[in-house]
């Protein structure tokens, strides 16, 4: 077996470089040097859900029908029997209960969507918290912002088009918001549904659009940013040997490979798993779309939450200037979001004016070492935070037995108060971490072991790694960017001149 | 031995004088058998003089400041509010709460059910007002479970939710869940409209729609209609974005930490 696998593979390999001359490419490629460390891999939960969101989309794809014309439901589910719905709806019923497969892979898709938002955020705070958005990759940078701005879009697209009652309502906010912006809103609202709320049109445009535009998009700008952190090289933390000129890691084969597909594989099993366990968006319970129609705890896919989050929190504030209107919803269903993606887009040139650092970085920074930007980020973090929390203040409200009017006071208050605060309390841990690594680079790390001085003093004995010096003190040593090692020594022995000038 | 068994029988006459005392004086518990007309009326005002006078009045008119006349409100919201236990209050305040019901009117016993009756009747007789219906159980759940889906999404769910898992109002007050609301309680909750709720009255929805309606409760309810696994307590995004973050992203940063760490 393994004498026929090794003559395929090698005939194959022979065959393409004497047609292609790969081998001098492949060669070169395949020693690409990728640093090693456990965050690295987190773009890839991004990457890989993609890759399920295509392939189940696909097979979704061949059953679902994007169309409004209503029709009678005859099928096997029983709480459906003889409704009136749209053929959208229909088939999406037909899909979960009598395709092979279709429930799960319903439930594979959508698990796979929330994953892939909530993969980009965690590695783009991974990003934004060590430095790596820094010259040279502001485009790589950007490129994340646009995918993630375009991954929400794509997903709230796929969750609106099944047309059950739960989306329709967040398909009719969405109406609302493109009807509230100034001038244009009218016609905007009738270039996307073709006439008033709810039309007849829509749901085909949504589908072309979920299924064709977006995801075209998104292949070409996840093609983009790896191809540029494969250009670029990956960033690297400080550590022995990791410098602006060097890069220290595996080879691209077989050591990040097999990782990176293992990584993908093992999030295939957390999919498949999420998928079989847990029931999500179950469109057989909500029933279809009817305008006369509304339930409780009404709420978009988590990473549109913070945009429902602001429409609860907002004060209805109308603006009248003579003829025109300008609603309230305009503010925080179009101005609050682009301003948060512009900011988010913004940051590495913002960051660069504000602290004139114009230089390259291969090398991340750990969060403490830059307190003010890690700060910043925790302020950003908790702005999205509050405006996501709030955009289930009914389910909160419910299951903690708390008046929903003061969650949304709440929400408004903290809003404008817990942001800066969490700047001050994050950019003071982030020193006092330092703090703590210096203390361990000078005096040495701690070992729990007293010792009394002649005269009665106690003192701590410490183990400096940059060892003692002939007077008994430690030598300092620098800092140099990396993890220091806050453990101590395996054996509290004491090490000659190692009690240091300690406060008792 | 003539002295023990002097001793012997003055016990067993003490024990005796005291249990049969015991058992004359101390009052029976309240009976109730199919009673019809003024007697049951007659057991229904005993029993609410014992449990809702202080807060509804001596003559139904209510009492300023505890509780509401019951003139008029129909032995159905009786059923409604003393079966699941809202009424009476645990405490004084303006809303009731499901909770176990008081023993004596608990409608899983037999006693309970004609005590409830009897409540009911004297209530009912005082006014009038909505009737429980003659059916009950199994014979209150209809046939058409999916148009019973259709009028719950158009008149219950903005309140109670797609599947019966409850909501939120103003002021602190909560729709109910439905989670453990019996086929009669749902009825005459829909007859009498409790706290917040409207009324539904016959003329608004039919007898066989109200049944349709408790059918789809009861077809949608718990971890009923769940093909696709656990439910995540159906309340929707909410939850399932904390399933997402909590569980999938949780393991996948678990897994990446192990990839890495192998070396």
């Amino acid at each position: 077996m393994g004498l026929v696998a090794r003559t395929v593979t090698r005939a194959t390999a022979n065959a393409l470089d004497r047609r292609f001359k790969a081998a001098g490419g492949a060669r070169r490629q395949a020693s690409h040097v990728f640093p090693k460390h456990h965050s690295f891999f987190w773009g890839e939960f991004a990457l890989y859900s993609f890759a399920v969101l295509v392939v189940s989309g696909v097979y979704l794809a061949l059953f679902f029908v994007p169309d409004t014309t209503e029709v009678v439901y005859r099928g096997p589910y029983e709480p459906m029997q003889g409704l009136s719905m749209s053929r959208a709806y229909h088939s999406v019923l037909t899909l979960s209960f009598e395709v092979r497969a279709g429930l799960f892979l319903r439930q594979l898709h959508h698990w796979a969507a929330l994953l892939f938002v909530a993969g980009m955020i965690l590695h783009m705070s991974r990003n934004f918290f060590t430095g790596a958005f820094r010259r040279p990759r502001e485009l790589t940078w950007l490129g994340g912002v646009a995918l993630l701005a375009l991954g929400i879009f794509e997903g709230y697209l796929g969750y609106s088009m099944l047309d059950d009652l739960l989306s329709g309502l967040g398909v009719r906010i969405f109406s609302g918001i493109l009807l509230s912006v100034p001038l244009v809103g009218t016609w905007l609202h009738w270039a996307v549904f073709g006439g008033e709320f709810f039309g007849d049109i829509w749901i085909s445009r949504f589908f072309i659009a979920h299924v064709f535009l977006v995801p075209a998009l998104l292949v070409a700008l996840i093609g983009m940013h790896i191809g540029l952190v494969w250009y670029q090289k990956h960033t690297q933390f400080p550590g022995p040997g990791a410098r602006e000129d060097t890069v220290v890691g595996e080879r691209a084969v077989p050591g990040f490979v097999s990782r990176t597909v293992a990584n993908g594989v093992c999030l295939l099993a957390v999919l498949g798993l999420m998928a079989g366990i847990f029931q999500i968006n179950p469109v057989f319970l909500w029933g279809p779309y009817v305008p006369s129609q509304v339930s409780t705890y009404i709420q978009p896919d988590f990473y549109a939450g913070f945009l429902i989050g602001g429409l609860r929190l907002w004060p209805r504030w109308e603006i009248h200037l003579g003829a025109y209107t300008v609603p309230a919803p305009f503010w925080v269903g179009l101005v609050l979001p682009l301003l948060m993606f512009a900011l988010l887009a913004a940051y590495p040139l913002l960051e660069r004016l504000g602290t004139g650092d114009r230089g390259a970085h291969q090398v991340l920074q750990r969060p403490r070492d830059n307190p003010t930007r890690t700060g910043i980020g925790a302020m950003g973090l908790t702005f999205w935070g509050i405006l996501f929390a709030s955009g289930a203040t009914d389910v909160i409200a419910a299951t903690f037995d708390i008046p929903f009017e003061l969650l949304v006071w709440a929400g408004r208050i903290g809003l404008l108060v817990l942001p800066p605060l969490a700047y001050v309390v994050v950019r003071r841990i982030c020193l006092g971490l330092q703090r703590a690594d210096r203390d361990v680079l000078e005096r040495g790390v701690r070992t729990g072991v007293l010792q009394e001085r002649p005269d009665g003093v106690y003192l701590e004995v410490r183990r400096p790694p940059g060892g003692a010096d002939h007077a008994g003190r430690p030598i300092p040593l620098d800092y140099g960017g990396a993890r220091v090692d806050h453990r101590p020594a395996a054996s509290p022995e004491p090490v000659a001149g190692s009690v240091t000038e300690e406060q008792r | 031995m003539t002295r023990r068994l002097r001793h012997a029988l003055l016990v067993l006459a003490a024990l005796v004088a005291v249990g049969g005392g015991y058992a004359l004086l101390v009052p029976a518990p309240q009976q109730a058998t199919a009673q019809t007309g003024q007697t049951q009326i007659d057991q229904g005002r005993a029993l609410y003089e014992r449990a809702c006078i202080s807060c509804h009045g001596a003559n139904l008119q209510g009492a300023p400041g505890r509780g509401p006349g019951l003139v008029g409100v129909g032995d159905a919201a009786v059923y409604f509010q003393v079966s699941t236990g809202r009424m009476p209050l645990a405490r004084s305040e303006d809303r009731g709460y499901r909770k176990d019901p008081q023993p004596q009117f608990d409608p899983d016993t037999e006693q309970g059910r004609a005590n409830l009756a009897a409540l009911g009747a004297y209530i009912q007789a005082n006014g009038g007002g909505p009737t429980t219906p003659a059916e009950t159980g199994p014979e209150l759940i209809g046939s058409d479970v999916a148009h019973g889906g259709e009028l719950y999404r158009l008149n219950c769910a903005s309140c109670h939710h797609f599947t019966g898992r409850g909501g939120i109002l103003a002021d602190g007050r909560y729709p109910p869940r439905l989670e453990a609301a019996t086929p009669e309680q749902m009825y005459t909750a829909m007859l009498s409209g409790p706290m917040a709720m409207p009324v539904f009255s016959d003329r608004q929805l039919t007898p066989e729609e109200k049944k349709d309606i408790i059918a789809y409760v009861l077809a949608v309810r718990g971890q009923n209609n769940a093909p696709g696994g656990f439910t995540l307590g159906e309340l929707g995004p909410a939850a399932e974005g904390l399933v997402a973050f909590v569980v999938g992203l949780v393991a996948l940063v678990g897994v990446a930490a192990w990839i890495g760490a192998r070396s």
